[in-house]
């Protein structure tokens, strides 16, 4: 807007500014109204939904679900979106540091003087593209499950290893399906597809002593397995042992 | 303070006051009640001053056109507003840390008098809060009110939007149950991988690079004290701005002109 511009929006709002109705009490009328529903609908749904408290936190291991607030899922469903690993800092921080600039901005880049969404064709289709964009990645997040339950027949390989191998595939399984690795990984059908990366043949790529050491010390975002194998060696070991034995191969 | 000469506000016909009859008894004890509570307000306004700035805060007009999308801001406030209430009483009983942060969540939801309400209400309005912030921002972005002379306010108006989100974020833990430890694991994490200072600010949150028991009062001072203060310093602002621009006329509303100077008065 250049000097002139801005005087004449001055003049016209100021004209517009008086006809209106004062403040008091027309505005506060309204905004006293739209205040009821807001704090009588907080109230509805405290009375209905209630405020559900879960397990105790446990380091060790669980059956959690690492799921942030529904207002978060866009953010964390952009890490499923975006999968290679060297662009993971791109969607957890990149394109969010972009967008917020983007935002902060916005009044500096866009300084038309017009005013009337159908006649800012780019910034409403944008605007508007932002808002589906966002619903439907809460949409996902919302329909992506956290499954606790891995359906998988020990391998052939795993068999012929005999009666103990077998054993310890089923109770590793167990703690993997636990300890919630599903909510980011896909084991065979079992899982979400994402952030992190498919587990059907780990064993295959990846030595034993490697799959241990990245459940202690792992790559962002996921999280540390330290404690489990502190406090409790043995499913950490089995955890281990399954992770180890997939191979890839059951797949027909 | 912009000394502004203002109109007599327009008071609608069932509330203007009855002229009184010339007969009337002038001393009942109500006389003496209105005159006893209109000498207090003078006396402390003529010892603070601050009826002009409520003149100019109440009796300024929004301009023609104004409708229900206006309210969202002052919606968005409401919802804050609910939100520091509920979280006073929270923190009476609350406990920040690791040991006992679970039991005293849950001593809130089983036992204190109303207190799973007050809890649902707070985290309740947490969602709330942020459905109308967005809101707010999309009636500002599609009506174009972040031109000018509002640019500023849109500035405040997206750091509230971020110091909101980081509000969420921190409370999300509190509960300390297995969804809020773990998401926040996460959650912390994923700071973590962001360029430069990530690797600091995960730091900075957890307390050290290990999730440990500091991490939790942490989370807790931030939450309760450092980011409300900020949102509520900065909701000031946004308001002092609001009220010295005026709010935006909705966009397709054009200016009439005064009538009177065109047609000639008789
Ligand atoms: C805690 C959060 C917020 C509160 C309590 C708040 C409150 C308000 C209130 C009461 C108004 C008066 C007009 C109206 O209600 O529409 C307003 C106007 C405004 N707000 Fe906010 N707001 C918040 C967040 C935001 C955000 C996130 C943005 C945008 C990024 C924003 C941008 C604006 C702008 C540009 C105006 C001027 C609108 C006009 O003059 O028509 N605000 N705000």
């Amino acid at each position: 807007m250049n000097h002139r511009q801005k005087e004449e929006y001055l003049r016209e709002y100021s004209i517009l500014k008086n006809q209106g109705k004062p403040f008091w009490p027309y505005a506060v009328a309204k905004d006293g109204a739209m205040a009821a529903v807001v704090i009588g609908s907080i109230i509805l749904m405290s009375i209905v939904l209630g405020a559900e408290l879960g397990p105790k936190a446990d380091g060790t291991t669980t059956t959690y679900v690492p799921r942030p607030e529904w207002y978060f899922f866009f953010l964390f469903e952009l890490l499923r979106i975006i999968k290679p690993p060297e662009l993971v800092p791109l969607a957890t921080i990149g394109i969010p540091t972009i967008c917020m600039i983007l935002l902060f901005l916005l009044p500096f880049y866009d300084r038309g003087p017009e005013r009337r969404p159908e006649k800012r064709p780019i910034a409403t289709t944008a605007g508007i593209f932002t808002i589906v964009a966002m619903g439907y990645l809460t949409y996902l997040g919302a329909a992506a499950g956290s499954p606790n339950e891995i359906e998988m027949e020990p391998p052939p390989s795993v068999v012929a290893q005999g009666e103990q191998m077998v054993e310890q595939f089923e109770s590793g399984k167990q703690v993997v399906a636990q300890a919630g690795c599903l909510a980011c990984h896909k084991i065979g059908e079992n899982g979400n597809d994402g952030p992190g990366p498919h587990l059907d043949d780990i064993g295959a790529r990846v030595g034993r002593d490697a799959i241990a050491r990245t459940m202690v010390n792992p790559t962002a975002p996921m999280p540390s397995y330290a404690q489990l194998q502190e406090e409790n060696p043995e499913r950490f070991n089995n955890l281990v042992a399954f992770l180890s034995q997939l191979k890839g191969e059951e797949e027909e | 303070m912009p000394k502004l000469k203002l109109p007599a506000p327009p008071v609608p016909p069932a509330f203007k006051p009855k002229p009184r009859r010339p007969d009337e008894h002038q001393h009942t004890a109500i006389d003496h009640a209105k005159e006893g509570g209109i000498g207090a307000i003078g006396w402390v306004d003529e010892r603070m001053g601050a009826s002009g700035f409520g003149r100019w805060l109440m009796f300024r007009k929004v301009p023609k056109g104004t409708n229900w999308f206006y309210t969202l801001g002052s919606a968005t406030m409401f919802a804050f507003l609910n939100q520091a209430i509920t979280g006073v009483f929270l923190a009476m009983y609350y406990d920040p840390n690791a040991i006992n942060a679970y039991e005293s969540v849950r001593y809130i939801s089983n036992e204190a008098f109303l207190g799973e309400f007050v809890r649902g209400m707070h985290k309740w309005g947490s969602s709330v809060m942020v459905i109308l912030i967005f809101l707010h921002m999309a009636r500002t972005f599609f009506f174009g009110a972040y031109k000018y002379p509002r640019e500023l306010n849109w500035v405040i108006g997206v750091a509230l939007l971020i110091l909101t989100m980081a509000m969420s974020f921190t409370g999300y833990l509190l509960p300390f149950d297995q969804r809020s430890y773990w998401a926040t694991v996460v959650g912390v994490n994923i700071n973590g991988t962001g360029p430069l200072v990530g690797p600091y600010l995960s730091d900075f949150l957890r307390a050290g690079p290990d999730f440990t028991a500091t991490t939790l009062s942490r989370f807790y001072a931030i939450h309760m004290m450092l980011i409300p203060g900020a949102i509520a310093a900065l909701i000031g602002a946004h308001l002092y701005l609001v009220t010295k621009h005026g709010t935006t006329a909705p966009p397709w509303m054009k200016a009439e002109t005064d009538p009177d100077l065109r047609t000639e008065k008789e």
